[in-house]
């Protein structure tokens, strides 16, 4: 068993792999340490602000150098770190809820530049009213604009995808910004027990940023993002779309590197399985919504029921291979969003459209259901999972659902 | 000189129905309005026989830098089915006759739309028109315009490059007579009679169907055979590459320091262009300091060259130049070269002397006492 250090003890001068009880935000903060980040940019929001708050504290106890730019409001913020990283600064940034979207323009621009921006979203639900349970719409407004997109559970899985963020984002075939998603309050603001690696070890995992020819110097004069007009941009976006194929392979890399290096990360780095090996039917989601429904799943086998969960880990790119060869065992799945698209193709949500469009093109599908669920934060609890099990185990048995059947909405009052 | 000019010509199918388009090309923000004016006339003339149409402005062209060329088209139909084909598009590719509002512009355009000089008849369909406004013959307009890759109509109606439209410029009528020169190169399409009433019924001012007229009857044509014009212009061309050519991260090589943008070289903004008189230049280095577009190279002797490939003609070297008649503009059709003089000047002064008092007509060798009042 690891070493557990106290809060405020130091890990930073420690050998060996030590565990401490920290928050979501806090473990990014770690992440943000470990991996030597040159400029991050704040702007106070809950829940990411536990970030900037925990980064601030590393940075005031001398454990952390790096240059911490409080910005006055999201735009800029995300414009200072796009800017610092054209100059081969290693950045961090994060918003949440509204303010991602008050940083849209930024966002949406980062993508196309490819620079590897490392951004969390703490999600929250979009005011008005002025709401801050978790909910998912915030991160997944920028799913069709080239950043790369993993979910975490956990605390631990947080700092982990953050390392993963800079490997995959900063390497040269990618070089694609990563927006991190982070349930708000129950994983940015939870403190658990989080296994810290010792720099010797993310220094062996983490190589240094390098952006070559691209970067901005007065030594390699170059223009970034002058004006282009339709002559330009399909090829832009070409590239764009190109390198976004290829973050698959790197992520599967990066993976194996982190499970050798670290042994965590599970078998498969898109796809986290629970009790699937038997299962007739499946929840599907991605975050912290796992974590109830695996309780349910235990509860249930121990019923007699054979039903498993699978945990999307990345949302984009979006790995229809490995779900299709996932799910396809299945007859029915139960897809929880914590997100909803009004107006949508039968009105679900939006990870159900997802995963309906990847099974689409095979022969012989199971019967896919879409349960919009925990939205502005409102917990799971296990009646709810009960009602997602029985109408999914129902589905199962009859292999197909009847018209304007395909969308449940749990827990809400009628 | 066998001139070929005829009063009109008409090159198209009479009673053929077909989708037709006209561009005009124009000086940027300064006829505007201008060009905006020919083509809805165009379009709303051809109402008259139940046409329908578009006009529009080239949306590339947005925002307008001032001179540089640009374009506007209309373009016209039988019905709205077949006005389809010219819909959803930026320009034409091809057009039936090209206006050009300002003579200067026959020397060939480069825009902010896309990349490289074009020939003034590039889109111009085989046969078809390149209508000029100018006080110039077409004869005289031909050799300026680039060797034709296929035979066309250049016709010239009288007048000059307008402002008409502009901000407090007065109407000069200039768009009535294009539209009249336009009735008479396209009889079938745009009949002198559709346009005439297409004005009667906005306006009582018969004044304007008078200009209508007056185009139509002084719209002088010259047939331009493929291989007439010159050879003297820059061929600015380039291939796109494609997404797996281009860099990453919409990144394009700077320039350096001393390095002229080989891609876009401005010099088709140009109506006039400085000629500098090297034996009366005081060194003072003013058009050098306050060129906006450092068009100005230091010689060897210490003297200030102007590089043509990156002048806009904006004469503000001639403004801030303290010696009278050092530094002349001069009407750009003049010249059929775009080669800076200086090497000229140094090994040849006597020829060169004799170049600046044809293009300018003064004499080589003036004062050398600064003007009084400091340059008017």
């Amino acid at each position: 068993m690891a070493t557990i250090i106290e809060k405020g003890q130091d890990a930073v001068s420690s050998q060996i792999e030590v565990e401490a009880l920290v928050t979501g935000c806090e473990a990014i903060a770690e992440a943000i340490r470990l991996a030597d980040v040159d400029v991050m940019a704040a702007y106070p929001i809950r829940p990411y602000d536990g970030v900037m708050q925990a980064a601030a504290k590393l940075i005031a106890d001398g454990k952390m150098d790096v240059e911490y730019i409080v910005a006055d409001g999201e735009h800029s913020q995300f414009e200072i770190v796009k800017h610092a990283c054209a100059v081969g600064a290693r950045v961090f940034v994060g918003s949440s809820g509204v303010g991602w979207f008050y940083a849209m323009e930024a966002i949406a621009v980062t993508g196309g530049l490819r620079l590897p921006v490392v951004a969390i979203c703490g999600n929250r639900a979009l005011d008005d009213p002025g709401a801050f349970g978790t909910e998912h719409n915030d991160s997944l407004a920028v799913r069709d604009l080239g950043w790369l997109m993993p979910w975490a559970e956990t605390a631990q899985e947080s700092l982990d995808l953050a390392l993963m963020a800079w490997r995959v984002g900063e390497d040269k075939r990618v070089s694609l910004p990563v927006a991190i998603g982070l349930d708000g309050a129950f994983l940015t603001h939870s403190q658990t027990i989080v296994k810290i690696p010792t720099q010797d070890a993310v220094n062996k995992f983490l190589p240094k940023y390098d952006l070559g020819n691209r970067l901005l110097h007065p030594d390699n004069p170059i223009t970034i993002a002058p004006q282009v007009d339709q002559d330009w941009l399909m090829e832009i976006r070409r590239q764009n779309d190109a390198a976004m194929r290829r973050a698959q392979d790197v992520i599967r890399e990066a993976h194996a590197d982190f499970k050798r290096l670290f042994g965590r990360g599970g078998d498969n780095p898109f796809l986290d399985e629970y009790m699937t090996d038997d299962a007739e039917y499946v929840f599907f989601g991605q975050g912290t919504l796992a974590l109830p429904m695996k309780v349910a799943i235990r509860r249930l086998r121990a019923q007699g029921h054979k039903v498993g969960l699978v945990r999307l880990k990345w949302f984009r790119p979006f790995p229809t291979a490995d779900i299709v060869k996932s799910l396809l065992r299945f007859k029915a799945i139960g897809v929880i969003d914590r997100d909803y698209s009004f107006g949508s193709p039968n009105y679900g949500g939006v990870l159900y459209h997802e995963v309906r469009s990847a099974l689409y093109s095979q022969p012989k599908r199971p019967v896919v259901l879409s349960f919009i669920a925990g939205l502005g934060g409102r917990e799971i609890d296990q009646n709810m999972a009960t009602q997602i099990f029985e109408k999914t185990k129902q589905a199962a048995e009859k292999g197909s659902l009847d018209q304007g059947d395909t969308c449940t909405w749990i827990g809400v009052r009628e | 000189m066998a001139t070929t000019e005829k009063t009109a010509t008409v090159a198209v199918k009479p009673g053929e129905e077909r989708l037709v388009s006209i561009e005009v090309v124009y000086r940027g923000i300064f006829q505007k309005t201008l060009a905006q004016r020919i083509c809805r006339g165009v379009v709303l003339a051809s109402r008259r026989r139940n046409y329908t149409g578009t006009a529009f402005a080239r949306y590339g062209d947005s925002p307008e830098r001032n001179g540089v060329p640009a374009k506007q088209f209309a373009v016209v139909a039988p019905t709205d089915l077949e006005l389809e084909a010219g819909m959803a598009k930026y320009e034409p590719a091809v057009v039936d006759v090209s206006v050009a509002v300002d003579d200067t512009l026959v020397k060939g355009i480069e825009s902010w739309a896309w990349y490289g000089r074009q020939p003034i008849w590039k889109p111009v369909r085989d046969n078809g028109f390149v209508l000029v406004t100018s006080n110039s013959t077409p004869d005289e307009l031909v050799q300026q315009t680039d060797k034709a890759e296929r035979p066309y109509t250049l016709a010239v109606v009288p007048g000059g490059a307008s402002f008409a439209g502009l901000w407090v410029y007065k109407d000069d009528h200039t768009d009535y007579r294009v539209l009249g020169a336009l009735a008479r190169l396209l009889p079938d399409w745009l009949p002198i009679e559709d346009v005439k009433a297409s004005i009667r019924e906005s306006t009582k001012d018969e004044a304007r169907v008078v200009s209508v007229q007056f185009g139509y009857d002084n719209v002088r044509t010259r047939e331009v055979k493929k291989g007439e014009g010159t050879d003297a212009h820059e061929k600015l061309q380039f291939e796109k590459p494609g997404w797996t050519k281009m860099r990453e991260g919409i990144i394009v090589e700077a320039r350096k320091p001393g390095e002229r943008n080989p891609f876009y070289k401005k010099y088709t903004a140009r109506t006039l262009r400085p000629v500098v008189n090297f034996d009366t230049c005081i060194k003072c280095t003013m058009c050098w300091l306050d060129c906006p577009d450092e068009c100005f190279e230091v010689t060897p002797s210490g003297h200030y060259e102007v590089v043509y490939e990156a002048c806009i003609g904006c004469g503000i070297c001639a403004q801030v130049c303290p010696v009278k008649d050092c530094i002349v503009m001069v009407d750009e059709l003049k010249f059929t070269d775009n080669t800076d003089k200086f090497v000229l000047y140094d090994k040849q002064p006597d020829a060169y002397r004799q170049w600046f008092t044809e293009m300018t007509g003064l004499p080589a060798i003036g004062s050398d006492k600064p003007a009084a009042t400091g340059g008017d």
